[in-house]
């Protein structure tokens, strides 16, 4: 019983280790830290909705081992990241960077979001007038004259 | 004004349908080059193990407009567009090279033999740097470099005929005016 507890215990402890391979990591466990955190916000183009730390694709691989041969060799994180950006695109961040072309992407929602709110603002205030407000307008004679027809035919 | 008000929803369904449809003929898989109008990379390529043709270089991409493809022997589309570019290469409008993405040198010289070699000059990458400096994810792809060693063109995937006539030689059609 205690001893499975303790497997319990272990196995909650242990972090999620990606796909990357004992091969592939660096000695150095600050450096190691780093190209982790830099490729989980890389994108693998080969399966694309997973970065490259989760992938085991071979380019995925590839752009690992190069992530931390970039670092050993003295690069900053955006200096790694930029290098991978300029052969692949702004489509291999997973978080999208917010220039010109991707406005629409990260303003969109709030603005669609203030449409939606504004709407139901008016529309609940005007339900409210109109629930509690003043009463409708009299009828005027012509209508009192159609609506007496109306019942009279009615009672026929 | 207010009858207009009911039929908003109507608009907004309608202007979705036009993007949802024209996202259905979108492939997903095909990312925009980040290198299209950029000088290649700089490498160098050494031939294949023990092949006869001469490896490449950036240097050689200049002067005439070239394709570039990316091929493996392990790679099955490779093969369905392999006809396409050996009339390509045969048409004689551009210097068709092959770069060997990641491949096993008698694999490799054993798929030439079968299937024929089209290419001028054929460079062995055999750890795959190159083709990353290219930008490249998936094999095969083809690229279209102007007289100036500019890439101006990326396909992704086998070429097919429909591609090569509507895309490609255009293309290089007018790079070579």
């Amino acid at each position: 019983m205690r001893a499975a507890f303790v497997l319990v215990l272990l196995l909650m402890a242990a972090t999620p280790a990606g796909a990357v391979l004992p091969d592939e990591m660096l000695a150095d466990p600050v450096l190691e830290a780093r190209a982790r955190d830099i490729s989980k916000n890389l994108r693998c183009l080969v399966c694309q909705n997973q970065s490259i730390d989760d992938s085991d694709a071979g380019l995925a691989r590839d752009l690992r081992v190069i992530v931390r041969e970039r670092l050993v060799a003295g690069d900053s994180d955006s200096a790694v990241v930029d290098f991978v950006v300029d052969r692949y695109g702004d489509f291999v961040l997973l978080n999208p960077p917010f220039k010109a072309t991707t406005y629409v992407l990260w303003i969109g929602p709030v603005v669609i979001g203030t449409f939606g709110l504004l709407a139901v603002v008016v529309f609940f205030r005007r339900r409210h007038a109109t629930a509690s407000g003043e009463a409708p307008a009299p009828l005027s004679d012509e209508e009192k004259k159609r609506l007496d027809a109306l019942i009279e035919d009615r009672s026929e | 004004m207010r009858r207009l008000f009911f039929f908003m929803p109507l608009a907004v369904f309608a202007v979705l349908a036009v993007y949802f449809a024209l996202g259905l003929g979108m492939d997903p898989k095909i990312i925009p080059s980040a290198l299209i109008d950029k000088p290649v990379p700089q490498f160098t390529l050494p031939p294949i193990d023990g092949g006869a043709k001469q490896g490449f270089s950036d240097a050689e991409l200049k002067g005439r407009v070239s394709v570039i493809n990316v091929f493996a022997s392990w790679c099955i589309p490779c093969k369905a567009e392999h006809p396409l570019i050996t009339r390509l290469a045969g048409m004689g409008v551009a210097t068709v090279y092959g770069l060997n993405y990641k491949d096993e040198a008698a694999d490799a010289l054993k798929w030439l033999t079968n299937l024929g070699d089209p290419y001028h000059r054929i460079g062995a990458d055999r750890d795959g740097r190159v083709g990353i400096d290219w930008g490249v994810y998936g094999v095969p792809e083809t690229f279209v470099v102007d007289a100036q060693g500019r890439i101006h063109h990326k396909h992704v995937g086998p070429l097919t005929q429909k591609s090569l006539e509507g895309e490609l030689l255009p293309i290089i059609r007018t790079l070579s005016q």
